[in-house]
């Protein structure tokens, strides 16, 4: 199986992020909250990326946040993916008012757009960690729950499929052995996509405030509290920022390439 | 051996294109190995072949065009000069001028958003052939000779609001009235009904005498050709194997392929008498789908053990349908279906195991009936599973005693699908439903999709099980010369109705029905002259009334 | 044209009933939360007396349709309510604001969307050659970077080291349209990258799509010039699609701008949404919440529409 050079530099650098964000305790060279040194401190060899805003190192401060924003992409992505790809298998293969009661549900909480919805929730609730990943998990299971839906009714209606119904199988095994395995390609590629997109959602709610609250911090909170240092010609908020897109871009490079080796069902275009 | 009268030369003709297979870098793939043909101006030549023999490929080349990857070298001479070194600009020029196309499908290669008459003398007008009024007049006299209705006003119609056969036949307009000098026509006529295609055949035919021009007719049905051909060419696997005649071809072929092409459907099978114990009736069936379009209307058939009811009608005619109820997918809202003597449950949900055992089906498109990430030897051995719960070794062995029946070897165990040829594909369904040791199948035009030598090969092989394993078959159909080889009843079915039923020898005598006697004189026979016969005693009965 | 009629008016039916379903979620999601209201906007510290006030105030004792339908009355008559921080009428202030809105996602839609077609066109007249494998590069690229990301850099550059523009868009009605324009410069740029991105992936799938359909190879067999097989042919089929896309990502927009205009201190709907949620001013977030949906439901609409206009099928029945 040969890996395409893009592919594997998106491997290799997702798989970076993940193992610094899982051992940042021992990669850190400083704590989350400990003040070193003076604000805005250029780069330095004690300070590989200087200082914050308060005086905190901030390569330690990315580290740790690194953590959170992935933490909290990943724990969410996850209920997304499991709650909209279960929804979206049995809406297609049950079929009848069931699926289109789901639909219409999803229908509607889909016509208000996502961010909307969730400063609209996070203006009455707590805005703690637990509410973000449940708040980002359900908005975008809606997403999931149509994609997974749509492929799912795409193999529902082939011959094979049917026979297996003739067959008289039951439908755990329609949906777990004649379904899924035809599905998977598709989804695991859109996993990725959808982890980008609560990477990019966390980090622009807590940009405007209303994600990870302070003293924790994630990248997209690190651009808020760097920004006032842009009009100065300071960059430090441009780092968190820069962070994002890269891990952005690394899972994206890995998805494409997921995505491109879906094998057509039905064989391609004839003749 | 060129000459002056030559129209079209093709000279070592070399078609390739690139694949790009998973995971491995791109490869040259030979379509057209090294082929020449001549054509003089005013004849037909047919070409035919199975698919991937390289017709429809040769076809377009002759108008420098390759579809996809395609790159063609060697020399294609039309009216004496090498259109493959025109270059682009060239092959604009004659396009659509010298050299035009009629496809497979009207419905797809017209554009759905703009009328019929502005698409039809749109590359006359392009190529500057006429002005608009008097391409148009020419193309309104070409629906008259072409028995299209409504010639004067059919060209302001959107393509949706005409019909597939007038669509094909408008698509030979579009063709004719730039008065170009060779025409392709690539199986034109390959997607119709066997009722529609005669009558597109015989417009085909017309035209062409009445213009004098030249013709390629690509198709991969023998009888059709030699209604419209001068000369036939065989192919296969892009190279040539026969040229001749078309009467020299039909009667007296050369070569083995030739022979086998010619030969197809003579399978010779003794009717079976029906016996007084069906093993599926069904009884004054009417059903209907969700949206209250009525698709059955009180149709009753039997099937006896061992035998095999034929089913044969048109699109929409319900046959299908007929499946649909008798499988419990779609319940009819009157009658009922009995096995043996029991009568079974009209929904799915109702049936036993035991009763859905009985009773299996394989479809039409093998690719699309197997699960594309199950290997062979999973597909064969579920029901072994599932109906018998036999697992393990024992099930292998099995299995491999399947394969032998489908004449395929022990290596096949392990292959996907996707690694078969659409014979063998079918082949593996159909040991999949012999698994289950049924007592009827349901054969949904199980060879429709299939190339006529390997559609031989599986009737062959359907015939041989059913004496072995005295299973009995439900044998879905639109074409009759299968019915005549397989068949010991016969079911004809017209827009939900049953037109006419009873065994073999009864049904096809006569005196017909009208919609019988239309489709079975609407077969093409594999005889020089048939089109115009027909044609004729058609304009008799009609004369007479 | 009757029936083509009937399925306009459905549509539109349609259209008007999601909004109103849209209208109670989002009253549902402010005000049947768990979590008390008041409890949320007074703090931990409040007195029990504060808080009932409060309730009394904003209505919570009451049964929740029939707050519902108050405020949806008042939504139909033009009142949005009062704003709890400051007691002013949310009306005016919305409505200036939703200008300025309106007027930034305007210039950038004007710069975005032609934009756009032109390099989906582009990207699929050079299929699979350098220019598309550019063009899909540096999508995906600004597909994955988030706005502020751009806007800082923007800024970071633009504003503050070479000086061409001002880093914040402030903008009052005694400006010129010129100065206006100078003012916003940035903001737009960076709205005109985020949905240039996916409108054009979009665009290049709709018209690779449409290129590949069997007519187009019966116009190039016709001999007509590529002009020819472009406008005439595949043009007329795309436009459906080309629209949706539109559509889809102008709705994109409605989202960017309200992080663009926090970037760039712009007087406009986002960045006043954003203040009310912080100060949990719950009348503020319910108002610009249900326009914010309206637009998008509003562009889906017209998509939509447009999608049974341009259906041949429809327009002429058999």
């Amino acid at each position: 199986m040969r890996i395409p050079l893009s592919a594997l530099v998106g491997i290799i650098m997702t798989g970076s992020f993940f193992l610094i964000a899982l051992f940042a305790p021992l990669v850190a060279p400083y704590g989350l909250a400990e003040i070193v040194g003076d604000v805005w401190e250029p780069r330095s060899a004690e300070h590989w990326l200087g200082t914050d805003n308060i005086g905190r190192d901030l390569l330690s401060r990315m580290i740790y946040g690194g953590r959170t924003t992935i933490f909290i992409a990943t724990a969410a992505t996850a209920l997304s993916f499991i709650l909209g790809s279960i929804l979206g298998l049995t809406a297609a293969v049950l079929g009848g008012w069931i699926d289109q009661a789901m639909s219409r549900g999803v229908d509607l909480i889909m016509a208000i757009p996502s961010l909307i919805f969730a400063l609209v929730v996070l203006s009455v609730m707590p805005v703690t960690t637990f509410v973000l990943i449940v708040v980002m998990g359900l908005l975008d299971s809606t997403r999931v729950f149509r994609l997974s839906r749509a492929v799912a009714v795409d193999i529902n209606v082939m011959d094979f499929v049917e026979a297996a119904k003739l067959r008289g199988e039951k439908l755990k095994w329609i949906i777990f052995r004649e379904i899924l395995p035809n599905a998977l390609s598709p989804l695991v590629a859109e996993l990725g996509l959808r982890f980008i997109f609560a990477v990019l959602f966390l980090s622009t709610l807590s940009f405007l405030g209303l994600g990870v609250q302070p003293p924790a911090s994630d990248w997209g909170g690190m651009v808020k509290e760097n920004k006032e240092g842009i009009v100065f010609g300071i960059g430090a908020a441009l780092v968190p920022a820069a962070a994002i897109s890269i891990l952005a871009i690394s899972v994206n490079l890995v998805a494409d390439w997921v995505l491109n080796r879906t094998s057509d069902l039905k064989g391609g275009r004839g003749g | 051996m060129a000459n002056n009268k030559d129209f079209l030369d093709i000279r070592n003709l070399k078609i390739e294109a690139t694949v790009f297979p998973d995971g491995e870098p791109a490869q040259n793939l030979e379509i057209v190995g090294d082929v020449s043909l001549t054509l003089e101006k005013g004849k037909v030549l047919g070409l035919i072949g199975e698919s991937g023999a390289g017709k429809s490929t040769i076809g377009l080349a002759s108008m420098g065009y390759g579809r996809g990857t395609i790159r063609l070298s060697g020399q294609v001479f039309l009216n004496g000069r090498d259109i493959l070194k025109g270059g682009v600009k060239g092959f604009r020029e004659l396009r659509g001028k010298e050299v035009t196309y009629v496809s497979q499908s009207a419905a797809a290669s017209f554009n759905p958003a703009k009328r019929l008459m502005e698409q039809i003398i749109e590359a006359g007008l392009e190529h500057g052939v006429g002005t608009k009024a008097e391409l148009e007049k020419r193309a309104v006299r070409l629906f008259g000779e072409l028995n299209l209705p409504d010639p004067e006003n059919i060209g302001s119609r959107f393509p949706h609001q005409v019909s597939g056969g007038q669509l094909q036949r408008a698509m030979t307009v579009m063709a004719l009235v730039p008065e170009p000098d060779l025409i392709i026509f690539d199986e034109p006529t390959t997607a119709l009904d066997v009722t529609t295609q005669i009558d597109v055949l015989a417009a085909i035919k017309k035209a062409i005498r009445n213009t004098g021009v030249a013709a390629l007719y690509i198709t991969h049905d023998l009888a059709v050709v030699a209604q419209v051909s001068d000369e036939i060419m065989v192919l296969r696997a892009g190279a040539k194997i026969e040229r001749n005649t078309a009467e020299a071809i039909i009667t007296t072929p050369q070569e083995d392929y030739t022979k086998a092409l010619v030969s197809v459907r003579s399978i010779e099978h003794e009717e079976k008498k029906p016996t007084d114990k069906p093993v599926l009736s069904a009884r004054n069936i009417s059903a209907a789908y969700g949206n209250k379009v009525q698709v059955l209307t009180d149709v009753t058939v039997e099937v006896h053990p061992g035998q095999t009811l034929a089913v044969v009608g048109e699109s929409g005619s319900g046959k299908s349908t007929l499946a649909r109820v008798v499988t419990g997918l779609l319940p009819p809202f009157q009658g009922e279906v009995l096995f043996g003597d029991k009568p079974l449950s009209r929904a799915l949900e109702g049936r036993s195991k035991e009763d859905l055992r009985q009773l299996q089906m394989i479809y039409q498109m093998a690719d699309t009936a197997m699960n594309p990430r199950q290997t062979v030897g999973t597909i064969i051995g579920r029901p072994l599973e599932f109906y018998f719960d036999i697992r393990g070794s024992e099930k292998r062995k099995k299995i491999i005693e399947l394969l032998d029946e489908i004449e395929l070897g022990v290596e096949f165990i392990d292959r996907y699908p996707a690694e078969l040829s659409g014979g063998q594909k079918q082949r593996v369904c159909i040991a999949r439903s012999l698994a289950a040791k049924p007592k009827l199948i349901i054969c949904d035009e199980v060879t429709s999709a299939l190339d006529p030598l390997v559609a031989d090969g599986i009737l062959k092989l359907l015939l041989r099980l059913q004496k072995s394993e005295d299973v009995a078959y439900l044998f879905i159909t639109h074409d009759l010369a299968t019915v005549k080889a397989i068949a010991d009843s016969i079911a004809v079915m017209f827009q939900g109705k049953l037109v006419r039923y009873g065994p073999k020898s009864e049904v096809l005598a006569p005196p017909y029905d009208d919609y019988t006697d239309l489709l079975l004189s609407s077969v093409p026979e594999m005889k020089i002259g048939w089109l115009e016969e027909v044609l004729a005693s058609r304009k008799m009965e009609s004369a007479g009334n | 044209m009757s029936s083509l009629g009937k399925l306009l008016v459905q549509r539109i039916a349609l259209g008007l009933l999601l909004l109103l379903a849209v209208s109670a979620l989002i009253f549902a999601g402010t005000q049947i939360l768990p979590g008390d209201v008041a409890q949320s906007i007074l703090g931990q510290s409040a007195t029990p007396t504060a808080l009932a006030n409060l309730r009394e105030e904003l209505g919570l004792n009451e049964p929740a349709i029939v707050r519902y339908f108050g405020w949806l009355g008042g939504v139909v008559t033009g009142d949005l309510g009062t704003a709890l921080s400051n007691g002013q009428d949310i009306g005016p202030q919305i409505g200036k604001r939703l200008g300025n809105t309106m007027f930034l996602a305007a210039c950038a839609a004007v710069v975005a969307v032609p934009l756009a077609i032109f390099l989906g066109l582009v990207a699929v007249r050079y299929r699979n050659r350098w220019p598309d494998k550019v063009i899909s590069g540096l999508t995906l690229a600004s597909i994955s970077l988030p706005e502020f990301f751009i806007g800082y850099v923007l800024i970071y550059f633009f504003a503050v080291k070479f000086r061409w523009f001002p880093s914040v868009a402030t903008v009052y009605d005694s400006m010129s349209f010129i100065e206006k324009l100078n003012s916003i410069a940035l903001p737009v740029t960076v709205l005109t990258l985020v949905v240039l991105a996916h409108m054009m992936r979009m665009t290049r799938a709709a018209i690779l799509n449409v290129m590949q359909s069997a007519y187009i190879e019966t116009a190039e067999l016709k001999g007509l010039s590529a002009f020819n097989v472009i406008f005439k042919h595949a043009f007329p089929n795309a436009i459906s699609p080309i629209v949706n896309v539109v559509m889809l990502n102008l709705a994109y927009l409605v989202v960017g701008i309200v992080v663009v205009e926090v970037i760039f201190v712009y007087p406009g709907m986002g960045q006043y949404l954003v203040d009310h949620v912080a100060k949990r001013d719950v009348p503020v977030v319910q108002a610009c919440g249900l326009i914010f949906a309206g637009v998008f439901i509003g562009l889906n609409l017209v998509a939509d529409v447009v999608a049974i206009l341009s259906n041949p099928r429809l327009r002429h029945p058999k």
